[in-house]
Formats: C-alpha cells, structure tokens, sequence
C-alpha cells in the first residue's frame, strides 16, 4: 500500500460547487436563471452599524413610560393632502399577478391594522386591494398595466416608478404560467403568455420630461395626492436630486436587496449598489437642496426590523419600507411547506421560484388550489404584529438614544463595525472618531 | 359656447372647470384660446363634452381622456392623448413623440404626421395618422388599432402584441417579431368604418396589414438573437 502523504482533496474558491452548477445548469437550458427576491450575496448592511446609546453625555428616556412618538406624514411639498402614517414603515409595491389577490388583501389589511400605507405594483390596483388599504400607494409604472384615471384619483398617493433596487435599468417578466384570465384581463395581454415589463417609461425620459409628467398627473388629480418617485439604488445622489428638481414630494430610495418578482439572478446580484451605500448620498443631495425632511426619504431593500428601521431613519430617512419581509410575515418560505419545498428541489429560506407561480405557501401564485392556503385575515393579523414589533423595536432603540420621536436619530447615534460601512454610512469606525473619507483626515 | 383664456387663467383652473363638467351638464361646447404650446391642457376629462384648442399645446394634451371630444387646432406636443379611455381626440397638425401612448380606447385622429413612438404600448386605442409616423411606432402595442396613410419609419411594431397596423406606404423596416399579414374581409370593413370616422381620403384596399408574429411570446433560447 502507497504511504506517500496526499494532499486533501481541494475546492476552488473561484469555482465552487454553487458556481459550477450554475454553470451546468445554463450548458443544460440555454437560459440565464431567473428568480425572485433580492440580492442574496454578502454586502455591508445595518449589521455592520450599531448604536451607542445614551452615556453621561446623553440621556436616555424611560421605556414604556415617557413617549417616543413614530408618526410620519409624507407629501408635504406640495400635496394638498398628505398621507399620515402612524409608523414610519410601509409595505413597498408589489403586484397583484406576482402575488396572490389574498396575499394582496393580507398586505392591506395587515398595513391598515397597523396604522400605515400599503402599495400597488405593475398589473393595477385591485378592489380586494384598495377594500383593504386604508392608504394606498398606486404605482406609475412603464408598463402602465391597469392604468387608469379612475384609480388614480381613488389612490391615496402615486408612485412613478424609475427604477428598482433589485434591476436599476432593469424591466419586468411574468411568466406565462401566472398569467391567468384576470391578471390578462387587468393587463390587456392574452392568456398564458410571458408578460414583459418595459424598463423606461413610454412617454418621457429624462428628468425635464419627468417635471411635466409630474404636472400632468398632479393636474388629473387636482393636486391633492402626494407624488412619490421610486429610484433604485444606482446613483443616488444624483437621482434623488433629479426627483426632487421634477417636483417629487417624496422620493423612495430602494437598494439592491430589495426585491422582485422575478429577474435574471445576474442582475440581481451584479447591478446596483448596497441599501447602506445608498442613504447618506442620498440624504445629502436633500440637504444640498435644503430639501431634508421637505421632501421625504423612504428606504427600503433588506429592512428587517426596528433596529434596521432605526439605522435607516438615524442616517437620515424619514420612513421605510419592507416587501420581502412582509412576504415573511404572511407566511412566505415557512418551514411548515419544508416537504413541497424539497419537492420543488430547493428548502425553506431558499425559495425563491416565485415565477414559477407554484409557491407552497400559495403567496406569489395564482394557482387556486394554492392560493386558498393562505387566510387573508390571518396572514393580515401576522403582518400587523410584525409591524408593530419593528415599532417597538425601533422606539427602544430611539429612547435608549435619549430620543422623543424616532426621527431624531442622527447619525451621531451610531458607530460603524467595518470600514466599509463606515465609509458607506459615514459614522466612526467603532473605538475611533475617523470613517474613511471623513473630511480634515 | 364657453372660453378659457390660458393667457388670463392659470392651468389648474382651466382644467378644474373642465374636470368638474358632468355627464347631464347643459355646458358642452368650450374653447381654449391662447394654449400657447402649454402642458398638460384638457387632462383627466369626465363627461362627454366638446373642447376645442386654439392653438398648438405642448405635452400630453388630452391625457387619460374619458369621453370628451378634444380638437386641437394646431400640432400637439409629446404624448397627446396618453392612456385615453375613450372620446375622441383631433389634431389638425402634427403631433410629436409617443403619440396616443398607453391608450386603452377611443379614437385619436392626427391630421398631419406624427413623430417617433407612435401609438407605444397601446392597449385598445384607434390611432388614424393621416401623414407619415415616426421609428418605433407601436412598440410593444397590445391592443387597438394603427392606421397611418403616408409611410413608417424604422421598426414599426416593434414586439409587438395584438394589435393591428395598418400603413398605405412604405414602412422602412419592421420590429422584432412584427410580420405584414393578410388583409381578410373583417379587416378591410374595419379600416373603412376608421377612414371614414376620419375623414380620411384613402381607401381600405390601398393598405397593407402588420401584425405579431407571436413567436416572442414565451421565451425560446433559439429566438434570443430577436430579444
């Protein structure tokens, strides 16, 4: 028997085992892989800040006995009626076609019981929807699928989207198997063909075109609803000034964990830039304006609790906004379906088929059978008490800090755990008064 | 008959009395004067009145049109009659960029040409261009119908859905997925019954027909070179 010592048997970092199936899998279909969700690769995050909480120096407020308020309103530029949120976390636009109409009843009714608003997404606005949303958003897509003056002026607000984090410059597809009669019906498309989403708008392009797009929408609701315009995170100092220059009264601001229906896995994870990178250029390009706080910043992409709310906010967001989260909270990716998940090749926390209209937990479907799994009103109830707690959350935080309302965090209250999200966020490099690219240094 | 000045009465008020105008309404004939190439003008009507335009209007005159008849005496800017419903709209002169985009139903009738992106993304509208459209026009249309009596520009229907186009002229290149079809009996009546509503001086058989040729609607490696 050969006793020559060997080296173990070595895998390549730069072709894993991932990478390789990948591989297989494209020599094998000829086709990119598309899925849902967000960026799922490692980028710095609001895991990488914390807070330092109050010291000599600061003072903290009782919990559960001195007040912390939460409320928001947004719009008030020039809406003559903004929306008033008694939280400042809202559920972000997606789509009745990507998602079920009783996964969309449960975002609205969730959103409600909680005291804030809830959007629609590319394929219109359902009555299930906006039966159940006490405000909702009305997205202003390049698709313009069920667009319509009627729901315009029955919206609470309007979203013209630009981009998203997931797909900055990216469109949209829904694949055939989810285009049913009435997702058809709603997008003036026949049955059971890919639907594809434009990634420019039809009717304008650049930022002057956008001011009179505003105008025109504003004139066909007599000015009265707040204009919201959505960037995804690509360049966001200079979008979001862009946005406000066309007259936005609120911008949203979504990085590349945000989610989507379904996208080319390599756009998700290849295009655009971390929700932390995004914020503070952002912010600053509303305070060159002198525009901070007069127009209103919502983030979303990767929010997942009142301690992520309260980093956003503390860099200087006036709200956020969570989907994939939401989706969590109703039932998504429960490890109750681990059996149906393994059928489908993949295992809770991974799923993320959701074009494929075949999700066990009968959210992003429009399988009947499988859409009946999930109680509107139940699901409704668990959104509300995921909401409520990120609330929560988030007040702690904020009275640690020694804060009445959780929009007086500052960045001042954080401290960072890398240097890149040091650099990102603009706070200390923890044990340190220094981030990188901090002026004077 | 009743006037708005646009040079004396700002934008919001102008369009708020039209807004306000109901079905049962004994105001229906109004004239704008002075437009003076302004956005946004008649947008968001309701009510099956009658507006006529003194003059050129900038962008998206008429948009998201619900019953009203619209007249512009003069060329319209980008957009006219984006996402209308139904009415109708007129304009005697040209019409620029993205003409008729979105529109879901009534008719649009541009007396002179109409620019680039004609009749983008429609989704029901009848656009009748008596001149000569733009490149791109009809791109990704779904639903309605194209008439253009002069020529077409460069990749006409573009992925195109189900719509149907129409084009007496040349057309200097058709999109991914667009194919000139055959001109059956229901196609020659509907294109008479569009001429005729427009008082347009051409006949059916004079047309060629355009359509998808559906081969882009679900996804096949082997067409990817079209995408």
């Amino acid at each position: 028997m050969d006793k020559t010592p060997q080296t173990l048997p070595r895998q390549s970092w730069t072709f894993s085992n991932e990478v390789n199936s990948e591989i297989r899998r494209a020599a094998a279909t000829g086709i990119y892989d598309i899925r849902g969700g967000g960026a799922k690769r490692r980028v710095p995050h609001f895991d990488d800040l914390l807070f330092l909480g109050a010291s000599i120096s600061r003072y903290p407020l009782e919990g559960y006995r001195e007040r912390c308020d939460t409320s928001v309103v947004l719009g008030t530029r020039f809406a003559k009626k903004p929306i008033e949120l008694k939280i400042p976390v809202t559920i972000a636009g997606m789509s009745f076609g990507a998602l079920s109409a009783h996964a969309k009843e449960a975002l609205g009714r969730g959103a409600t019981l909680a005291g804030t608003s809830t959007t629609t997404g590319d394929g219109g606005m359902t009555n299930e929807e906006r039966g159940h949303s006490e405000k909702l958003v009305y997205q202003y897509l390049p698709s313009r699928y069920g667009m319509n003056p009627d729901d315009l002026r029955r919206a609470d607000a309007i979203e013209v989207v630009v981009g998203q984090g997931a797909k900055p410059g990216g469109g949209g597809m829904l694949l055939g198997q989810k285009i049913t009669e009435r997702v058809a019906g709603m997008r003036d498309l026949p049955i059971g063909i890919d639907q594809r989403s434009a990634c420019r708008h039809p009717d304008w392009t650049g930022p002057d075109d956008l001011e009179i797009k505003i105008l025109e929408l504003r004139e066909i609701t007599g000015w009265e609803k707040p204009i919201y315009v959505k960037i995804g995170g690509a360049r966001p100092y200079y979008d979001t000034a862009l946005a406000v220059k066309a007259g936005a009264d609120v911008v949203v601001l979504d990085g590349m964990q945000g989610g989507t229906a379904a996208t080319q896995d390599v756009f998700i994870e290849n295009v655009g830039q971390p929700t932390l990178a995004c914020i503070r250029p952002a912010v600053q390009a509303l305070h060159d304006l002198g525009m901070h706080r007069e127009v209103q910043l919502v983030v979303s992409g990767g929010i997942r609790s009142g301690a992520d709310m309260a980093k956003a906010l503390a860099l200087g967001a006036d709200a956020v906004a969570i989907g994939t989260a939401a989706l969590v909270a109703l039932g998504d990716n429960d490890p109750k379906w681990e059996e149906e998940y393994r059928k489908l090749g993949t295992t809770t926390g991974a799923y993320d088929d959701w074009h494929e209209g075949r999700d066990p937990a009968g959210i992003t479907t429009q399988d009947p059978e499988l859409m009946k799994r999930l109680d509107p009103v139940a699901a409704g109830r668990r959104l509300r008490n995921y909401l409520n707690v990120m609330t929560l959350e988030c007040q702690t935080i904020a009275r640690a800090c020694g804060k009445s309302h959780v929009h007086n965090l500052e960045p001042e209250d954080l401290c960072a755990l890398t240097m890149e999200a040091a650099a990102m966020a603009r706070v200390p490099l923890a044990g340190t008064d220094w981030w990188p690219g901090k002026p004077g240094f | 008959m009743q006037v708005l000045d646009l040079s004396k009465t700002d934008l919001r008020e102008v369009n708020a009395t039209l807004q306000a105008q109901r079905a049962d309404t004994n105001q229906t004939e109004w004239v704008i004067e002075n437009p003076r190439g302004s956005h946004a003008v008649a947008v968001g009507l309701d009510a099956p009145i009658s507006v006529t335009v003194k003059g050129s209007t900038g962008y998206y005159c008429a948009g998201m049109n619900k019953l009203a008849t619209i007249h512009v005496e003069g060329s319209a800017g980008p957009g006219v009659a984006e996402n209308m419903m139904s009415g109708t709209v007129i304009v005697e002169g040209d019409a620029s960029q993205y003409a008729g985009a979105t529109g879901r139903g009534g008719l649009l009738n541009i007396k002179g040409n109409a620019s680039s992106r004609c009749g983008i993304s429609m989704k029901g509208i009848d656009i009748v261009v008596h001149g000569s459209i733009g490149h791109m026009s009809a791109f990704m249309a779904q639903k309605g119908n194209l008439v253009v009596l002069g020529d077409a520009g460069d990749a006409l229907g573009d992925s195109l859905y189900e719509a149907r186009l129409f084009v007496r002229g040349t057309v200097k290149s058709l999109g991914a997925d667009c194919i000139e079809k055959e001109m059956r009996h229901e196609h020659l009546a509907l294109l008479a019954e569009l001429l005729e509503r427009t008082g347009a001086d051409a006949k059916p058989e004079e047309f060629r027909r355009y359509g998808s040729a559906r081969k882009l609607y679900n996804f096949n490696i082997d067409h990817a070179d079209a995408y």
